[in-house]
């Protein structure tokens, strides 16, 4: 008898002949997620994994709570796992239940039975479990139509399990089943939000953020290595690239129209950010540009930066509205992160009126002006490369 | 405690690549403060409020540790251990307006307060108070007169700072002492002597102080210890509740060791205070002379500040641009704002400066370690950065 998490994944059931190798990926997610608070096993059953603490003491609210945030799940629930003897789930399962049925005052109770050398049957097993949870707790009613709590026991392969009640997963399809792509990073609101986006329909990341200094702080930088760690909580490990891009800046800002600042800075990033994720096997940038928000992401600007751009830009955001960003950002923990007020690469030189049109001839003109090439060489050399986990 | 001590010298030595010079921020630790509050937290480790002897052998350092401070305040009353100045300028203000209440609701302060009052001020004035704030005049310093002037039978306390953190400026607190007891002998004068205590002499009974805010990690005691000055006769509300120590005022187990370090801390400041200002001076002075031939700078900080605060500004390069420049050089200053985000210094707009003057502000604070070559460290990067950094086009 103990407590375990059943997991049911989602989209990956109606995934076909390579649906192994999604679940292979997913089991290999959460056991990244799980390893440091103990010893887990994880197996398949009949659609649903099952994951059993082996070890004494394990923190199983903290299990739960990680893998509430591992993409490819449905839904969890938490559950007693007993032998399938119905005189111990008659036994076991009251006092497993009190802590929800003490709170409560209806219920049902459900049973499934894939296991159907159980001498039981369904409704048989619901009405003397319902009979043995009325006896153990006076207090309660059953009601079949809205009750408060729906109690299922399942009957599987190896072991009965008894629960109340599932909590939402993450959604999605497992990260890494999808490729690599790299995540332009400035330390707002909107990236670390592209990139949860992204990585829930299955890629893993890399992040590229462009460091300025003097003009931007090491807590600029700072900010956004915690950022990448509260994103790999959903996201996996992200492999951090860290750019010097004060000379490239200080050089557009001396040979460059002023108005065309921004857009050409996009430009030259986006350049920067193909090379790395050449080298480093990604298909495509992802970034969180949202349409309109700023000069840099008109239509017309987006045409000037893509122009550049021999891979695919990912832009999950590019159609959702701030307060739509906002409350993603809240919800996977980087929204107070992100408003911190620190000068970051995006905001240094910026000109007081940027051309929200540009015309992309106007743009490779200006950026003509200056060979840029030598210097994004070396900003590329003097990239530095991190590895970013969850904050434990 | 040999060991610390060569671990201190190692830091000495380490220091040649730092000149740190954000002294009013917060200061290195002394010898002296760090091995007293190393002998408090491994030998005298007892808890004062404890009956056997071991709690008596630390409730006397606390007691000799409240006693030479007060001394050095030129002080005959109470000094309540706070956990910073921060605590202790909340427990004057609100401790103040509490008890004073009945008597009247009119609060004086100056128009550059550390946070710690004005925002207390500002909490105060939302209470019911009405809160009077008086600008400095247009070169900076503030006249004694404008203070008094806003006094009047109503008024329960004027808090005022002694020297502003930002630009060095000292504030006439004697004369503002003097003539507001004249005017309403009731009115609580507040004082917050953060950036002056232990740098500059003065004596609160004398000039008729009734609270002083003190702190202990300007004056090279660790960070987590302060104190508020209490004059003989004078009667404030806790704003916290607990087992009684500290007179009742700020109850919870005295923290011995950093107790101990404020005092030996404050014994070395006062013990060479005059040599330090004479060198005080002279780095000002250095530094000025040769900040004159920059033109892209001007001073912020009015005449008569105090030698070991400059406040100046850097044409067209703001602050916080300036200031990671110097730190890529291993040179520590102080921005007045924190962000080109963020607002202009309350400060530095009190004193009518122009914004992109405001904006673009440093804070260059000396102390103890810091010798001339410091100076030309700093102004070399700063030539530099002054080429590097200005907008060409």
């Amino acid at each position: 008898m103990k407590e375990i998490v059943l997991i049911k994944n989602g989209e990956i059931a109606l995934k076909g002949l390579n649906r192994r190798s999604f679940e292979d990926q997913l089991i290999r997610n959460m056991k990244r997620r799980l390893q440091p608070l103990g010893h887990f096993k994880i197996h398949n059953a009949q659609s649903t994994l099952c994951v059993e603490p082996l070890e004494e003491g394990i923190d199983l609210d903290e299990a739960v709570c990680r893998l509430q945030k591992v993409f490819g799940i449905a839904a969890l629930c938490r559950a007693l796992s007993v032998p399938k003897d119905f005189a111990v789930i008659k036994q076991e399962g009251p006092r497993y239940l009190a802590g929800i049925l003490n709170n409560v005052r209806t219920f049902k109770v459900e049973a499934k039975r894939s296991d159907k050398s159980f001498p039981m049957k369904s409704p048989e097993i619901c009405r003397e479990f319902g009979g043995v949870l009325l006896e153990a707790f006076p207090h309660l009613r059953v009601d079949v139509r809205h009750p408060d709590v729906t109690v299922m026991v399942e009957i599987r392969d190896f072991n009965a399990y008894i629960h109340a009640g599932s909590l939402p997963g993450a959604g999605g399809i497992p990260v890494g089943t999808g490729g690599k792509a790299l995540l332009l990073i400035s330390g707002g609101i909107d990236s670390p939000v592209a990139g949860y986006m992204m990585s829930k329909r299955g890629l893993s990341l890399h992040a590229v953020h462009f460091v300025s200094p003097p003009y931007t702080s090491g807590r600029a930088r700072e900010k956004v290595e915690t950022l990448c760690e509260k994103m790999a909580a959903y996201c996996g490990t992200i492999t951090f690239h860290c750019v010097p891009f004060t000379e490239i800046q200080e050089a557009i800002r001396d040979h460059c129209p002023e108005e065309l600042f921004t857009i050409i800075m996009r430009r030259l990033m986006m350049k920067i950010a193909q090379r790395i994720a050449a080298e480093e096997g990604a298909l495509a940038l992802v970034t969180g540009e949202s349409m309109g928000q700023v000069a840099s992401q008109t239509l017309s600007a987006i045409v000037c930066t893509d122009d550049v751009c021999e891979m695919p830009v990912l832009r999950p955001v590019i159609g959702m509205d701030k307060g739509e960003i906002v409350a993603i950002a809240r919800k996977i923990d980087t929204f107070e992160t992100s408003i911190l007020p620190y000068e970051d690469c995006c905001t240094v030189f910026t000109p007081k009126h940027p051309r929200t049109r540009p015309k992309l001839e106007a743009v490779r003109a200006a950026e003509a002006q200056f060979d840029f090439a030598p210097m994004l060489e070396e900003a590329i050399r003097n990239t530095e490369r991190l590895i970013k986990e969850a904050e434990e | 405690m040999i060991q610390m001590q060569q671990t201190m010298e190692q830091t000495q030595t380490r220091e040649t690549t730092q000149t740190y010079l954000d002294n009013s921020a917060t200061t290195r630790v002394c010898t002296e403060a760090a091995q007293a509050a190393l002998r408090a937290m491994t030998e005298e480790y007892g808890n004062p409020s404890s009956l056997h002897s071991m709690g008596m052998e630390a409730e006397k350092l606390v007691t000799q540790a409240r006693k030479s401070l007060v001394k050095l305040l030129g002080g005959n009353g109470e000094l309540v251990f706070t956990s910073g100045a921060t605590e202790s300028n909340n427990l004057a203000l609100f401790g103040a307006a509490e008890a004073g209440k009945r008597r009247g609701n009119r609060i004086v302060i100056s128009a550059v307060e550390h946070p710690s009052v004005a925002e207390t001020a500002l909490a105060l004035e939302k209470q019911g108070f009405s809160v009077i704030r008086i600008p400095p005049r247009p070169d900076g310093n503030f006249c004694a007169e404008d203070f008094t002037a806003a006094v009047d039978d109503q008024t329960i306390l004027l808090s005022c700072m002694m020297v502003n953190n930002e630009t060095g400026a000292r504030l006439p607190v004697e004369k503002i002492a003097d003539a507001t007891k004249r005017i309403n002998p009731d009115t609580i004068i507040h004082i917050d002597a953060v950036q002056a205590f232990g740098k500059i002499p003065f004596s609160a009974d004398k000039a008729g102080f009734d609270l002083v805010s003190i702190s202990g990690h300007k004056i090279y005691a660790p960070k987590g210890v302060g104190g508020l000055y209490i004059r003989k006769g004078i009667r404030i509300l806790p704003r916290t509740y607990g087992g009684g120590q500290e007179r009742g005022l700020r109850p919870g187990t005295e923290s011995v060791p950093l107790i101990a370090a404020f005092a030996a801390a404050a014994e070395c400041c006062h013990s060479e205070m005059q040599k330090k200002n004479a060198e005080y001076e002279m780095l000002n002075r250095m530094l000025r002379e040769r900040l004159k031939d920059m033109p892209a700078i001007c001073i912020n900080s009015p005449e008569g500040a105090v030698p070991y605060i400059l406040n100046l500004s850097v044409s067209g390069i703001r602050s916080e641009i300036m200031l990671h420049y110097l730190e890529q050089a291993g040179i520590y200053v102080s921005s007045g704002s924190a962000c080109s985000k963020g607002a202009a210094s309350p400060v530095l707009t009190a004193m009518n400066l122009p914004r992109d003057r405001a904006d673009s502000a440093l804070r260059i604070s000396f102390g103890r370690y810091n010798i001339p070559a410091d100076i030309c460290r700093l102004t070399e990067r700063l030539e530099e950065g002054i080429t590097r950094l200005a907008k060409r086009r």
